[in-house]
């Protein structure tokens, strides 16, 4: 038993991603619910499931009162950072696999422009309270800070490097710049990567993902629903989540270089029935470059300690053996919590990719990456 | 304008004797009354017999680098004042590890399984704050 070919993503929406906008996230979140269920050819009143992505975001309530949904059957939230939102697909997938729900909704919405900053947003959050209390005073406000000694950790036992770390850096860059919608159009080398200042040793300014204001939205449907509506289906044919050991803090985790992924990868390809070699297209949650590197090892693309060399030679760009973050990226194009990740997949195996389409797109993952290193994958396939 | 203060820990039931330890310059971490197992941060079961029952236990201060990170950006304007510095995490002798800074030693001569000692010191607001030293 598995949710593999169950169901399919049949409407992806997202606004224009910025910086310094002044539309509130509720705002951004029901134009991007509206782009999706236009795009799945529903009514806003034909959807029954509502789980909103962010646990300070809008509640399911707020697409009752708005889209005039008479009878909704189910909400939740899944409060794992930046692996919700493919946490939630498999939520939305049980959910229409028991027959509770017909067309199930996830939006995802920001504005950081006008709200906390991540190092301050987090402190406010139950799952860091280990953080806030023993590491914060510190002066361990951030992100960035929390995660960086995973990145060096990495480095001493295995030898990766900064310039390795560019190579994923350059490539999100290399494919925003031809994306009609990212943030970041100007062109990245490896001297600018190096150049970049230092935030927090590892990590320079170019290996941190952006604060980007904007929306994003899916709607999930029965794979047999799927079959007749307006889009090319694209099912999930292989999904799961995963929590690292230790998953409120990185310091007492017994193994820093591994990640939640690491466990929901297996299973997620298990229940594919494929192996990673069969990625045509892959969308990493890249809220760092180093992420994407471990997840790469998590994921089984190469053994744990080589994904730096992996890498290398633009394996990651357009043209190369992985083509990953096609939109960008958190990094390059916005950081929208890894939904942009899922929608860009599905756009990709739809075939409606523009100028960083992967020809001949058939397989493709996304993950998720939330928190202190919570993970989650979805592999998609046209069919 | 009064300059922006450093977060203090909200300091529960659970985690004070760890905070009073540490105001006299203590490290103590919670020891399991039934198995005898250590654990580090404070958490109400053990995890390898589910007692509920619990001790402190002062630690040996034997310790050695795991990772670290060198802040160089304030992302808490508190902080300013005092970069670039260093965050270790650090493996405590009897297992559980430690988040703290890291003095007394340049960034080329960082490196995994570096022996440390530590101290408590003061910040602004009065709280301990855990600072490793190398030892010897």
């Amino acid at each position: 038993m598995s949710l593999s070919g169950k169901g399919a993503i049949t409407g992806i929406g997202e606004t224009v991603y910025a910086r310094g906008s002044t539309r509130p996230a509720l705002d951004l979140q029901i134009e991007a619910s509206l782009k999706a269920i236009e795009d799945a050819g529903l009514s806003p009143r034909d959807i029954d499931g509502v789980i909103p992505i962010g646990i300070t975001g809008a509640p399911a309530e707020e697409f009752i009162h708005n889209f005039g949904i008479e009878d909704l059957k189910f909400s939740a939230v899944n409060p794992i950072g930046g692996a919700s939102g493919i946490a939630s697909v498999q939520t939305a997938l049980s959910l229409i696999d028991s027959g509770v729900c017909n067309h199930v909704l996830i939006p995802a919405g920001r504005n950081t422009s006008i709200g906390a900053k991540a190092g301050a947003r987090i402190h406010t959050m139950p799952q860091f309270h280990y953080v806030t209390e023993f590491e914060l005073p510190l002066g361990a406000v951030s992100p960035a800070q929390l995660y960086a000694p995973m990145a060096r950790r990495h480095m001493e036992l295995f030898g990766t490097t900064s310039l390795q770390f560019a190579q994923v850096a350059i490539a999100m860059r290399a494919h925003a710049v031809l994306h009609d919608n990212a943030v970041m159009k100007k062109p990245m080398t490896v001297e600018d990567h190096q150049n970049s200042r230092m935030i927090t040793d590892p990590y320079r300014l170019f290996d941190c993902s952006l604060e980007s204001d904007g929306g994003a939205a899916l709607v999930v449907s029965s794979a047999e629903r799927a079959r007749d509506m307006k889009q090319p289906r694209v099912q999930v044919i292989g999904i799961a989540e995963g929590h690292p050991d230790s998953p409120s803090s990185i310091t007492q985790r017994h193994d820093m270089t591994k990640l939640g992924l690491s466990k929901a990868a297996p299973r997620a390809f298990a229940q594919a029935g494929i192996k990673p070699d069969d990625i045509d297209v892959a969308e990493i949650y890249d809220c760092f470059t180093y992420q994407v590197i471990c997840q790469i090892e998590d994921m089984g693309f190469c053994k744990k300690g080589e994904g730096g060399p992996f890498v290398e030679n633009g394996r990651l760009q357009l043209g190369g053996a992985l083509p990953t973050n096609t939109h960008g990226g958190l990094l390059s194009q916005a950081h929208m919590l890894g939904m942009n990740h899922i929608v860009e997949l599905v756009r990709q195996l739809r075939g409606q990719g523009g100028r960083t389409q992967v020809a001949g797109a058939e397989v493709g993952l996304a993950t998720g990456y939330g928190d202190l290193g919570d993970g989650s994958i979805a592999i998609m396939a046209r069919a | 304008m009064t300059a922006e203060k450093k977060p203090v820990p909200h300091e529960t039931e659970l985690s004070k004797p760890y905070w009073d330890a540490a105001r006299q310059g203590v490290l103590k971490i919670q020891k399991c009354s039934n198995c005898g197992t250590v654990r580090h941060y404070p958490q109400l079961v053990c995890v390898e017999c589910y007692s509920r029952e619990y001790g402190w236990t002062e630690t040996s201060g034997k310790s050695t680098l795991h990772s670290w990170t060198i802040a160089h950006h304030a992302f808490h304007a508190a902080f300013r004042d005092e970069l670039p510095y260093i965050l270790a995490t650090v493996d405590l002798e009897e297992g559980p590890r430690a988040l703290g800074r890291l003095v007394g030693i340049e960034a080329q001569d960082l490196k995994i399984g570096l022996p440390l000692r530590y101290s408590f010191v003061s910040d602004e607001n009065g709280t301990p704050i855990l600072t490793f030293h190398p030892a010897g």
